[in-house]
């Protein structure tokens, strides 16, 4: 759809799931036992991708691992995925749960936004009921507010986020929490979603569909040949020893922690960790996605969660990922700034304060940061400066095979947005179906994932 | 290999002065401020024995240890330098991540939205990420135990396929219609209001059921509660197999009304309340049946 049609019609209507439940994806392959005892030095999972197949090693089990194995699977390689702890347990599964629209991206970060509008639409196709299809309201309050909306809504417009103006009446009717203050809101079809459970479903799918994912195993050296990556050896926690894994090809989805992992195959990848604090408090305060109508800032967006109302965001650049402090100067400021939207926010009873170390690409410098690989995939995007407002949301797929010194058989993605987790899974292994001269097409834009229950499932 | 002699990861390395300790008891030394920030009670939580240092108070933590390799469980202690306001689950990833690497946890979102960090703390059923250090009794270590009634991963990691094999059965949706506001007029395009189900599938009210002590097959407290959900609105789903579901014998009848469950739950979902009113559905539905054989 062109951005052009996007913006003049209205928004369009999200369907309730008011039938029986969603019919389970039928999975292309048939569904393998899992074993139970992991394969000894250097032995391979047996997939029903075939023996033959070459056989792929991811590390890192948040949501962009967890797509990129699915992706792999439905175009039949063998997949072997390891993470240090649960599933989702690093950034992926502490982000506020906003399914983005694009809208918030339109004017900072186009590419982004464009993106996100695009991949919006496609998640809730493959991940029926896994969203609260509410959609969201930025709002604008001050005199400030009010003068950035055409720039807004002409960002809007040019990515394909479909917008419609409520008068203030109309907007507090819908959402009667909202600061009676406000001027007019521009609602936009923003969704929330579970941050653990939408990315269990491809998962739960990988899995079914072959893929081998181990939580609890994590990384202690690359296997290399010279300046070629050809396996790990990983420390399995839950079972107390350490063993290898042959790979074709190791991809690095560490997340913020992309760059520790790259070091061990004397790789250097230009991702930071980038703080951001969200706060939790009692009640459901709105039913919508609420979100200032001014450049991104601290605090400005305030959405449902349950029973709970979640408070997101600030943006600082830490040296350490694992470091997450949420400082109660941030959390003060999250309230106060939260509050200015929906009043009764400020009021509630706090339930939690958290951290989430988000990966930012750090300039595009660097060894490794030729990105080339990502050029042919139609990937990596945009340039980067400094501080953590100031970097793009932008993602990046790093063949080290292009670095200057260049080593082969490794290939690192970072960056992104938990909206686009499937995009950037279909980048990369548009990258390893290169390297593997293998011309196969990804499919992963229609097949409708399994609940995330089947993640559960013995 | 004992756990405790596993050597920092490389993947990541770990940026303290504090080794790993070769005794599990062996406190680490605090490299902290000399001012303390923290309130009276949490002071008072670290214990004579630790209270002192300098910095930030240290917390004894006597946690579960178990993995493969070993025979049966035992308890690890491990002193943690706490942070204002910090969780029992901020204290267990601090000591994962300057103590133990080897530590198995489960946790995903921090907010006690997800469910994953389920956890026994002084033999109490709670989120790992809800349990507030300031909350606990001070001067004593605090005990940290995996879910009971479930099978063991590792550590304090339970595996929730048990679990989901009770619970999916009920095919609760994920989604329901908004209950909050439900007179408000969503605005154009939104015909309903829709949010997630309360109950965050964590386990908590399955460890702490006295009848899942006794009764392996017993269906549980989560899965009746999801059942009645559907009873209580069923969006187009068939009742019958539900309530067949919840009428078969180790299902609500089971329960004891021993109510642990509802005073467990993160989430207020009450299954207790849930059980009953399954009971009156299908004791509704029983008499419903033989006035029509009687008929």
């Amino acid at each position: 759809m062109t951005g052009e049609k996007a913006a003049k019609r209205a928004v369009k209507a999200p369907t309730v799931q008011t039938g029986p439940r969603p019919p389970m994806a039928r999975s292309r392959r048939m569904a393998r036992p899992r074993t139970g005892e992991a394969p000894e030095v250097g032995a391979l999972p047996e997939t029903t991708a075939g023996p033959g197949a070459p056989h792929i090693l991811i590390i890192g089990g948040g949501g962009t691992g967890g797509a990129l194995a699915h992706d792999l699977t439905l175009r039949g390689l063998r997949v072997t995925l390891v993470e240090r702890g649960e599933v989702t347990s690093g950034t992926t599964g502490r982000h506020h749960g906003l399914l983005h629209s694009g809208a918030r991206y339109a004017t900072t970060d186009r590419a982004t936004a464009i993106e996100c509008s695009a991949e919006n639409k496609i998640l809730r196709r493959i991940c029926p009921g896994s969203f609260e299809e509410n959609d969201g309201l930025f709002v604008a309050i001050t005199d400030e507010d009010v003068a950035y909306e055409k720039e807004f809504l002409e960002a809007c417009w040019q990515c394909a986020v479909p917008t419609r103006r409520l008068e203030r009446d109309e907007a507090l009717r819908a959402e009667p929490g909202l600061n009676p203050d406000l001027r007019f809101a521009i609602q936009v079809p923003d969704a929330t979603m579970d941050a653990m459970r939408v990315p269990l479903r491809f998962f739960a799918t990988a899995r079914r569909n072959g893929a081998e994912i181990r939580p609890f195993t994590e990384v202690v050296a690359m296997t290399m040949s010279g300046a070629t990556v050809g396996g790990v050896r990983v420390r399995d926690r839950a079972a107390d020893r350490e063993y290898e894994i042959g790979a074709d090809i190791v991809i690095n989805a560490a997340g913020p922690w992309a760059g520790r992992v790259a070091v061990l195959a004397g790789v250097k990848v230009p991702v930071v960790a980038d703080r951001g604090v969200m706060v939790a408090v009692r009640g459901r305060h709105c039913n919508m996605v609420i979100s200032r109508l001014n450049a991104p800032g601290d605090g400005d967006i305030v959405l449902p969660q349950r029973a709970m109302t979640v408070v997101g965001t600030s943006s600082r650049v830490v040296d350490d990922p694992d470091d997450l402090t949420a400082p109660a100067d941030e959390i003060a400021a999250m309230l106060r700034e939260s509050s200015v939207l929906v009043p009764a926010v400020g009021r509630a009873e706090l339930r939690a304060a958290w951290s989430a170390a988000r990966p930012l690409i750090g300039g595009s410098g660097g060894s490794g940061g030729s990105g080339g690989a990502s050029g042919a995939a139609g990937g990596s995007r945009g340039a980067a400066d400094a501080s953590g407002r100031g970097l793009v949301r932008e993602w990046r797929c790093f063949d080290h095979a292009a670095d200057a010194a260049p080593t082969e058989g490794f290939v690192t993605i970072s960056g992104g947005k938990a909206t686009t987790l499937r995009a950037m899974a279909e980048a990369t292994a548009d990258v390893v179906c290169r390297k593997l001269g293998l011309d196969r097409p990804c499919q992963t834009t229609d097949v409708v994932l399994l609940p995330h229950t089947a993640w559960y499932s013995a | 290999m004992s756990p405790r002699a596993i050597r920092p990861k490389a993947a990541a390395p770990i940026e303290s002065t504090a080794a790993p300790t070769e005794l599990a008891t062996t406190p680490v030394e605090s490299a902290g401020p000399i001012e303390s920030t923290m309130p009276i009670e949490l002071a008072e939580a670290a214990g004579p024995a630790t209270a002192e240092r300098a910095g930030r108070p240290n917390v004894r933590f006597r946690v579960s240890r178990w993995n493969k390799r070993l025979k049966k469980a035992h308890f690890d202690d491990f002193d943690v330098e706490v942070e204002p306001g910090g969780t029992v689950l901020d204290a267990l990833l601090e000591i994962r991540r300057r103590q133990d690497p080897s530590l198995v946890v489960r946790h995903s979102c921090m907010h006690a939205s997800c469910g994953t960090c389920g956890v026994r703390v002084n033999d109490r059923e709670v989120l790992a990420c809800d349990a507030k250090l300031a909350d606990l009794p001070a001067g004593r270590p605090i005990k940290v135990q995996p879910l009971a009634n479930q099978r063991l991963v590792a550590d304090l990691a339970t595996d929730m396929v048990d679990f989901y094999a009770r619970f999916e059965p009920a095919g609760m949706p994920p989604v329901r219609a908004a209950e909050v506001g439900a007179e408000i007029e969503p605005p154009e395009a939104v015909r309903t209001f829709m949010r997630f189900e309360n109950c965050i599938e964590c386990g908590l009210c399955l460890s702490a059921c006295p009848v899942a002590r006794t009764n392996r097959d017993y269906i549980g407290p989560a899965a009746l509660a999801a059942a009645a959900r559907v009873v209580d609105e069923p969006r187009g789903q068939e009742l019958g197999p539900v309530l067949a579901l919840a009428a078969e014998p180790d299902s609500v009848w089971r329960c004891h009304d021993a109510m642990e469950c509802t005073a467990v739950c993160p989430s207020a979902v009450d299954p207790a309340m849930a059980i009953l009113t399954l009971r009156r559905h299908i004791a509704a539905d029983r008499v419903r049946g033989l006035l029509r054989h009687g008929a």
